[in-house]
C-alpha cells in the first residue's frame, strides 16, 4: 500500500510541553512534530526519560496539568485541534476514538473491581446499553484478545490473572469502543517476559488486520520496532532526531543515536561510531539545564563545535526519511556498507 | 473469606480473656481499699472487715480472680454497690442510649469526614484544602467536654435553639419501646400520628453528636485525604481516565473505593475510641447512657459497676473491630478471595 494515499489521522505540530517543578522548568518535549496516517503503526523510540510518554499523554491530555503545560503547538486529530477542546469534549474522545494501553499491567487495572466490570463500564460510559449487554460485550472482547475461558475470566479480579493475561485485558479495554481510531500503546510489552511479549505483539498485529485503526506504539526496544513499525520516530531528550519508514531506519540510519539504538540489538554490532555510545558515561542530559544545541552532542563521536551551538535543521534524505544532525554525512560515509 | 472470618473469630476468645484479666488487675491493684473508701472515714474496722468479706476482698488475689472469672463466664457481672441492681441489667437499660449516640456521631463523622477528605484531596493546595485541614487540626486537638460546653453555651444558652441535655422533652409523656429514641419516635409517629417525639429525639441528639463526632470527623477527613491523594497517583486512575470514564465517577468510584480501605480501619478504631469519649459527652449533656453511668460509678467508688462497665465497653470495642475487619475483607477482593 502506498502511504501517501492515506489520510492523516493525527498530526502533532511543533509541540512544546514542559513541567514546572521545584527545581525549575523541565522541557520534556521540544518542537516535536509527528504525523500518523489512518491504519498506520508509528513507533516512538528513545531511551527512558526522553519524553515518549509525555508526548503520548499530551494527545489525550492525561499529563498532570499542573505541573505540566503546553507551551506551544497543535495536536490535530481528525481535523480538530485537541488543545482547543473543553474538558468534557476530551473526555468524550477518550475511550471512543483514542484509547490507550499502559506499560504496567500489574498496576494499570483497578484492584477492587473485576476486569469484566471495568471493561463493561467503558461500554456503559459511551454507549446506550444495559449492564448485562455490556458484560456480554466484555466477554466478546476477551475472546477477541484470546483470553481462555472468557465467560469465567471476566469475573476475575486483576490479582487473579497473570501478567500476560492482564495485558490482554487492558487491550480488550482499549478496544471497548465503537470505532477505535487511534490506539496509543505505551510500552505495552516492556513488563512482560519474551514469549508473552511476542504473543501480545502478534495480537496487536492481528487486531490491526480486523479493525482499521492506527497505532502509536511507544517502546525503547528496537526488536519491538522491527516487528511492528510502519514508520519510526526516534526521540532523544525531548527532540525528534530521526524519522523514517521502518526499512530505512534499520538499513540506512543517519543519526548517531539511531545507530546506537540499533547496536544495542543483540544480533547487531555493525555500526561503527555507535560502539562508543555504551561506553560514554552520563547518559541523557538533564532536561532542566539543557541548552539550545543538539542534546546528543555530549555523547556523540561525530560532534563538532556547531553541535553545542544550535539544534540542526531537518535534512531530507528521501521522501520518507529525515534526520536532524549537523554531521549526518560523516556518519553516512563512515558506516557505508 | 470464611477462613479469614473463622480465624478472626477464633482470636476473639483469647482477646476477650485478656481484656477481662486486664480490667480485673487494673482495678484490684489500684491504690486504696474499696471497702474503706465506700464506707467513708467514720467507719470502724469491724464494719470495713464485714464489707471486705461481702465483696470477697479478704481472699487472696488469685482466688478473687478465679471467682471473678467464673462469674464472668456465666455472664454475671455482679451487683452495683450503690443501687443494689444487677450490673448486667443496668447496662442493658443504658446501652441503647449510648449506642444511639455513638451511631449518630459515627455517621456524622464518617459521611462528613469522607466528603471533606475527598474534596481536600481533589482541591489539593487550594484554600478549600487549607481550611479543611486546618479545621481538622483544631478538631483533633479540642477536648470533648470543652467542645460540649461551648456548644451548649452557643446553641442552647445564647441562641436558645437546642436543648442543653437529656434525650427527650421531659414534658412529653413518653414510654420508650426499644430505647433507641429515634426508632421509638418513628413508631410513635405511626401510633399516635404526631412526629413530635421523633423531632424532640433528633433535636436532643444534635449537639452531643457534634461534640462526640468532631474528633473522629477530623481524623477520618485527614486519613481520607492522604489515602485519596495516594490513590489518585495510581496507574489505574490514568487507565480509567484514558477510557473516557467521567471524572466524577473516576473519583467517587474508581479512586474512592480504593482510598476507603485504610479509612475503614480508622473508622473502626475511632468507633471504639468514641465509647471512651462518650463518658465525657454523656456527662456534659446529661445523656443517660453507659458513659454517664460509669462516670457516676467512679465518683461513688462503685467498683463492681466500674469494672462491669469497662469490661462491657472493651468487649464491645473488640466486636466492632471484628465487624470492621470483616467489612474490610468484603471491600478488598484480595482478602475476600483468599
Ligand atoms: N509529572 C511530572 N513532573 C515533572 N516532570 C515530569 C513529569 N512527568 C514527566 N516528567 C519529565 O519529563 C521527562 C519525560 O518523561 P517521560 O515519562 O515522557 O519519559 P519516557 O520517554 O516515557 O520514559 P520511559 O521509557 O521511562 O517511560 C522526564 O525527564 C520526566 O522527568
Ligand atoms: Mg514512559
Amino acid at each position: 500500500m502506498n502511504q501517501h494515499e492515506k489520510e492523516t489521522l493525527l498530526s502533532i505540530e511543533d509541540l512544546n510541553f514542559s513541567f514546572t517543578t521545584q527545581r525549575g522548568i523541565v522541557r520534556a518535549v521540544r518542537d516535536l512534530s509527528i504525523n500518523i496516517k489512518k491504519g498506520e503503526t508509528l513507533t516512538l523510540v528513545g531511551e527512558s526519560g526522553c519524553g515518549k510518554s509525555v508526548t503520548a499523554h499530551a494527545i489525550n491530555q492525561l499529563n498532570p496539568m499542573p505541573p505540566g503545560h503546553v507551551d506551544s503547538g497543535k495536536i490535530v486529530f481528525n481535523g480538530t485541534d485537541l488543545l482547543t477542546l473543553k474538558k468534557s469534549e476530551i473526555e468524550a474522545l477518550r475511550g471512543t476514538q483514542i484509547s490507550m494501553i499502559f506499560q504496567e499491567p500489574m498496576t494499570a487495572l483497578n484492584p477492587v473491581f473485576t476486569v469484566g466490570s471495568q471493561i463493561a463500564d467503558v461500554f456503559l460510559t459511551h454507549q446506550d446499553m444495559t449492564k448485562q449487554e455490556a458484560m456480554e460485550k466484555a466477554v466478546e472482547l476477551f475472546r477477541l484478545v484470546k483470553i481462555p475461558a472468557p465467560e469465567r475470566r471476566v469475573h476475575s479480579y486483576p490479582h487473579q490473572l497473570s501478567g500476560g493475561m492482564r495485558q490482554r485485558a487492558m487491550i480488550a479495554m482499549a478496544l471497548a469502543s465503537p470505532n477505535p481510531g487511534l490506539m496509543i500503546a505505551d510500552e505495552p510489552t516492556t513488563a512482560l517476559d519474551v514469549t508473552i511479549q511476542a504473543q501480545i505483539l502478534d495480537l496487536l498485529q492481528d487486531l490491526k488486520q480486523h479493525i482499521e485503526m492506527s497505532i502509536l506504539l511507544i517502546t525503547h526496544d528496537m526488536g519491538v520496532v522491527a516487528e511492528m513499525a510502519d514508520r519510526v520516530v526516534v526521540m532523544y531528550a525531548g527532540r525528534k532526531v530521526e524519522e523514517a519508514d521502518a526499512d530505512s531506519i534499520f538499513h540506512n540510519p543517519h543519526h548517531p543515536y539511531t545507530l546506537g539504538l540499533l547496536n544495542s540489538l543483540p544480533s547487531n554490532k555493525k555500526y561503527k561510531g555507535a560502539r562508543r555510545l555504551e561506553a560514554i558515561d552520563g547518559t541523557v542530559p538533564d532536561l532542566l539545564t539543557i541548552g539550545e544545541g543538539c542534546p546528543f552532542a555530549n555523547r556523540c563521536v561525530y560532534q563538532t563545535g556547531e553541535c553545542s551551538r544550535s539544534f540542526p535543521k531537518e535534512t531530507i534524505i528521501s521522501e520518507s526519511h529525515s534526520v536532524w544532525c549537523h554531521n549526518y554525512q560523516a556518519v553516512k560515509t563512515e558506516n557505508r556498507q | 473469606m470464611f477462613k479469614h472470618i473463622l480465624k478472626r473469630l477464633s482470636l476473639l476468645i483469647p482477646t476477650i480473656f485478656g481484656v477481662v484479666t486486664l480490667v480485673f488487675f487494673m482495678i484490684a491493684l489500684a491504690p486504696g481499699d474499696p471497702a474503706r473508701v465506700m464506707l467513708g472515714e467514720r467507719a470502724n474496722a469491724e464494719q470495713i472487715e464485714q464489707l471486705r468479706a461481702e465483696l470477697g476482698l479478704d481472699k487472696p488475689l488469685i482466688q478473687q480472680y478465679g471467682l471473678y472469672l467464673s462469674r464472668i463466664v456465666r455472664l454475671d457481672l455482679g451487683k452495683s454497690i450503690t443501687s443494689g441492681q444487677k450490673i448486667a441489667s443496668e447496662i442493658k437499660e443504658r446501652f441503647p442510649a449510648t449506642i444511639e449516640l455513638a451511631i449518630w456521631a459515627m455517621l456524622f463523622a464518617t459521611v462528613l469526614g469522607v466528603l471533606l477528605g475527598v474534596t481536600s484531596a481533589i482541591r489539593r493546595n487550594t484554600w478549600v484544602d487549607y481550611t479543611t485541614m486546618g479545621g481538622a487540626l483544631v478538631g483533633v486537638s479540642m477536648p470533648v467536654f470543652w467542645l460540649g460546653l461551648v456548644l451548649i453555651m452557643i446553641f442552647s444558652v445564647w441562641l436558645d435553639l437546642l436543648p442543653t441535655g437529656g434525650r427527650m422533652n421531659i414534658r412529653y409523656f413518653f414510654e420508650p419501646i426499644t430505647n433507641f429514641y429515634v426508632i421509638d419516635g418513628i413508631i410513635m409517629w405511626f401510633k399516635e400520628g404526631t412526629p413530635k417525639f421523633l423531632v424532640s429525639a433528633l433535636r436532643h441528639l444534635i449537639l452531643p453528636t457534634i461534640a462526640l463526632g468532631t474528633i473522629p470527623l477530623a481524623i477520618i477527613a485527614r486519613t481520607t485525604r492522604s489515602s485519596m491523594l495516594e490513590v489518585l497517583q495510581q496507574d489505574y486512575i490514568k487507565t480509567a481516565r484514558s477510557a473516557g470514564i467521567k471524572e466524577r465517577r473516576v473519583i467517587y468510584r474508581y479512586a474512592l473505593r480504593n482510598a476507603l480501605l485504610p479509612v475503614i480501619t480508622v473508622i473502626g478504631l475511632q468507633f471504639g475510641l468514641l465509647l471512651s469519649g462518650a463518658i465525657l459527652t454523656e456527662t456534659v449533656f446529661s445523656w443517660p447512657g453507659i458513659g454517664k453511668w460509669i462516670y457516676v460509678a467512679i465518683g461513688a467508688r462503685d467498683y463492681p459497676a466500674v469494672q462491669g462497665g469497662i469490661i462491657f465497653i472493651s468487649i464491645f470495642f473488640v466486636l466492632i473491630n471484628l465487624v470492621v475487619d470483616i467489612l474490610y475483607s468484603v471491600v478488598n477482593p484480595k482478602i475476600r478471595l483468599q
